[in-house]
């Protein structure tokens, strides 16, 4: 069945629409008719989708994928809001009812220097992966590890490092943050592994070498506006970005040392 | 033709080792010349990606998302099971074999099973090695809770995402390698075709999703981690992007495609709301450890459920298996609900639903212990449909969920194409006709960490390496075919959009090939597919152009495959007069339990490929037990 009528919304939407790389991008205004509070934003998108090729016109390009809020793909900012105005959720997961009839809607992508736009509402957010591959891993290999009871790990520092590890990758912190800082995304990897007794063991050159990475891909720097924490749809917590700056500053005495791997007998 | 599945010889508990041990190696020096493609960066793919290229291979890695990270994997919610027996009750590799096996109503191959129990404990290791924060009692062991079909505690999780933190395991693994050089990663591609070279698996063709370009990958082998077919049905709980295209087109290349009929609808998803939905949210079933599911006894009671008192309450699942109760299998949990519902019982708008109780648990552990456990998801279902699942029963509804069918493989993971190999969900291997709970994350990371990388050098063993490169004929011929594929999609202007013709398709194999099929539906089946495919290709219109994004021509050649693939489906279900786990055929059912025949169809169907709208051809592999006896499988 579908939703009834009563209760429909007509909206009015403002959507960036940038044909590549290379356009300038531009502001464009659709109506959408009919909308059932009951959908999702990205099905309300789909809806308006099916009208512009009705109407033969190019549909509105957007990442999606997982549509249950946790693969990370979905990227829009939606009224200048970093996955719109709900908490704790991606936009793959704001329902309709958080807007009411006649309401106007702009939706942009994330804007940073290291997120290039594709196309329309995508992005490119191969900066996250180069970070990761940078140090975000514990360097165990396959095979001839320990049982896994072997590692003791306090509940305590269990259930933490799982609050950083949460984090799906989505850029929503860097989109939010005025100078488009990744500490949020950084801190977080940094914390999922530094708090545990398999992580720990490369702290130092990790966080090192994550920082490092972050700078080279030009993020910017924190100053405390908490915009990241406000919109991470994970609600992973800026405190990971005070225990990442004390990991940093523990290494700038001793630094970790290069060794030189040498030959075998 | 009867197939072989290549199983080694000698007892069960020994087989894997003994494998091993005959099996050839590649010399350490050597690996680096050899080059390997594997599609897919979920579970399985992004675990073989990174140990192959930690062992030394060239390998290239291919995912249609933006980054490697975000394979559906990531959604799995509850757990992963492993036979540690760490809560000492009694598990054993042989009682998750057995549970396997038996789950999967006896319709997988032993040896595989076994294998597969065998490398469950190392899985475990290796994730905890990784950094993955599974939950950990206040000692610092590691906890475990319960999932369908077993009745000992075996299943590992990291909260309600235990799928994602898995993922992510093998993501950074996978991040190592890219660092090291030996992996390169090619995200934003998707997989249009196979490229097969005097009968072998040497490469493949693809579309760069950004630009739009053809491109040609060659390697020594091919290893497809491309998960499952269920969004054949249109709405189920894969991401949008799931599909089967990278297994049907090596399907139309020859690699044979087993039991696709056995497709799993999982009991515990969100009820639909509307003819927008564009998919639909699985509750983990690990919820069924602490809910309760029920439905009024009274038919048509549309009363709120605080209102209906204990005793006007049919907790089915406890009446109908008091053994399992609400943990029993997948299968069984659906048709169960579905006969509530079918019968005016269920709730919720049109009647589609049932309810998942969780007011003892809450009464005898309190909330915060369900929040512990759970939080996660019931914030979802507060913020999918306004209601709060503490104070209120949860609504569920079955969904297509999963896919037991895929790609015929034999012990060591090769196709009938040399070369090719099938990991994860893509293959057809180990759950048989149904996959029990925690199973999935379990043959995922089993296949790409424990399996591949001794199987795959027993092959590239055998073969020169960079024999056949990306200079060979065969290259450009697939390449070209692809392009006409697409400029013939962009080509036919037509009046229905792609997704018109999906949920066509969806209706279509949700109505006839859904959760009970008959003889009758199966037909109509076979008469409405191929009529909508003709359909598709005289009126569908496909936006756009080709050297650009354009998520309207992704979508098409997607549904397309799905028009040729839900014919297979329909036409495996209508030769298995038999009802085996989620194969539910209702002329063979003893009061709704499914009822095999194992004198005629203790077989996995293996099916070639012989044109479009030409008959495909039947091999068999006959599936022998030596050590599980068949029996009528019973959760009561």
């Amino acid at each position: 069945m579908s939703g009834s009528a009563h209760g429909n919304m007509n909206l009015t939407l403002h959507v960036w629409r940038q044909k590549d790389a290379k356009d300038k991008g531009r502001l464009e205004q659709y109506e959408a008719k009919g909308i059932s509070p009951d959908m999702s934003f990205l099905e309300m998108l789909d809806v308006v989708n099916e009208d512009l090729i009705k109407k033969g016109k190019d549909p509105i390009v957007f990442d999606h994928d997982c549509r249950e809020g946790i693969c990370g793909m979905c990227s829009q900012m939606i009224n200048g809001i970093a996955h719109g105005p709900d908490t704790d959720i991606t936009a793959c997961q704001l329902h309709m009812r958080k807007f009411k009839d006649g309401d106007a809607i702009f939706i942009e992508p994330w804007r940073a220097k290291a997120f290039p736009v594709l196309k329309d509402l995508m992005v490119d957010r191969g900066a996250l992966d180069r970070i990761i591959q940078s140090y975000g891993y514990t360097s165990a290999k396959t095979g001839g590890v320990p049982d896994g009871n072997a590692i003791l790990i306090s509940k305590e520092n269990a259930d933490l490092s799982m609050d950083a590890a949460a984090c799906i990758g989505c850029g929503a912190c860097v989109a939010s943050c005025p100078n488009a800082s990744a500490m949020l995304f950084v801190s977080a990897k940094v914390s999922h592994l530094g708090l545990l007794p398999q992580g720990e063991v490369e702290a130092a050159r990790r966080v090192r070498a994550m920082v490092e990475a972050m700078d080279a891909e030009g993020f910017g720097n924190c100053t405390n506006h908490y915009e990241c924490e406000a919109t991470c749809p994970k609600g992973i917590k800026a405190t990971f970005i005070s225990r990442m700056n004390r990991e940093l500053m523990k290494t700038i005495p001793c630094p970790p040392r290069e060794v030189k791997a040498g030959g075998g007998a | 033709m009867i197939l072989d599945g290549k199983a080694p010889s000698g007892p069960l508990a020994q087989k894997w080792d003994k494998h091993r041990q005959d099996m050839k190696l590649v010399n350490p020096a050597n690996k680096r010349k050899y080059k390997i493609l594997v599609v897919g960066t979920g579970l399985a793919g992004g675990a073989a990606a990174a140990t192959l290229g930690e062992l030394g291979y060239n390998v290239e890695a291919f995912c249609y998302q933006d980054s490697a990270r975000r394979a559906h994997s990531i959604a799995a919610q509850g757990g992963i099971n492993a036979a540690k027996n760490y809560p000492n009750d009694s598990d054993s590799i042989f009682r998750l074999f057995y549970d396997t096996v038996k789950g999967g109503d006896f319709r997988a191959r032993e040896a595989d099973v076994y294998r597969l129990a065998t490398v469950s404990n190392n899985i475990i290791d290796q994730c905890v090695a990784q950094g993955v924060p599974f939950a950990r009692d206040y000692a610092g062991y590691l906890d475990n809770r319960s999932f369908g079909g077993a009745q000992v505690s075996r299943t590992f999780y990291a909260r309600g995402q235990t799928g994602q933190q898995l993922l992510i395991g093998a993501y950074q693994a996978l991040s190592r390698q890219v660092k090291a050089g030996s992996v390169k990663v090619h995200a934003r591609r998707e997989m249009l075709d196979l490229v097969v070279v005097d009968g072998q698996a040497k490469g493949i063709t693809c579309r760069n999703l950004v630009t739009g370009q053809i491109e040609s990958f060659w390697g020594d082998a091919v290893v497809l981690c491309t998960g499952g077919y269920v969004n054949v049905f249109y709405l189920s709980t894969n991401a949008m992007g799931c599909s089967v295209t990278a297994g049907w087109r090596a399907a139309k290349k020859g690699a044979f495609f087993a039991n696709p009929c056995y497709t799993q609808i999982h009991p515990t998803c969100i009820p639909q709301t509307g003819d927008h939905q564009s998919k639909l949210t699985l509750m983990s079933e690990s919820l069924r450890n602490d809910g309760r599911c029920w439905a009024p006894k009274k038919q048509g009671d549309n009363r709120a459920p605080g209102q209906i008192p204990e005793d006007e309450r049919d907790y089915y699942l406890e009446r109908k298996y008091p053994s399992f109760g609400n943990l029993a299998p997948r299968d069984i949990a659906s048709r169960a609900a579905k006969e509530q519902c079918d019968d005016n019982r269920g709730v919720g708008p049109g009647g589609r639903g049932v309810y998942l109780d969780f007011a003892d648990s809450i009464k005898r552990l309190g909330q915060e212990k369900i929040e512990e456990r759970y939080g996660n998801l019931f914030q979802m279902y507060e913020k999918i449909t306004d209601e709060n699942g503490y104070k209120q029963p949860m609504r569920i509804y079955p969904a297509p969920h999963y896919s037991m069918g895929g790609l015929w493989v034999d012990y060591n993971c090769m196709s009938n194409l040399p070369g090719l190999f099938v990991l994860g969900e893509a293959n057809f291997s180990v759950h048989g006709a149904n996959r029990l709970g925690a199973s999935a994350l379990m043959q995922g990371l089993a296949d790409g960490y424990f399996v591949i990388p001794y199987t795959i050098a027993d092959y590239l063993a055998r073969i020169t390496p960079g024999k056949v490169t990306d200079a060979h004929p065969e290259f450009k011929a697939s390449a070209d075919a692809v392009k006409a594929e697409m400029d013939k999609l962009l080509a036919i202007k037509g009046k229905k959009t792609v997704s018109e013709f999906h949920r066509e398709l969806g209706k279509i194999m949700w109505n006839n090939v859904g959760m009970a099929r008959s003889d009758a539906s199966l037909k109509e089946a076979l008469k409405l597919i191929p009529a909508l495919r003709e359909e598709f290709w005289q009126n569908v219109n496909v936006t756009g152009g080709n050297g650009e994004v354009n998520q309207q021509l992704e979508n098409a050649w997607r549904v397309a495959d799905f028009l040729e693939f839900g014919e297979l489906l329909a036409r495996d279900a209508l030769n298995r007069k038999e009802s085996c786990g989620g194969h539910f055929r209702v002329e063979y059912q003893d009061k709704g339990e499914a009822q095999r025949d194992d004198e005629n169809y203790c077989y996995a169907a293996a099916w070639e490929f012989k044109g479009v709208d030409k008959e495909p051809e039947l091999h068999k592999e006959p599936l022998k037990f030596e050590n599980i006896e068949l029996a009528v499988r019973s959760y009561k």
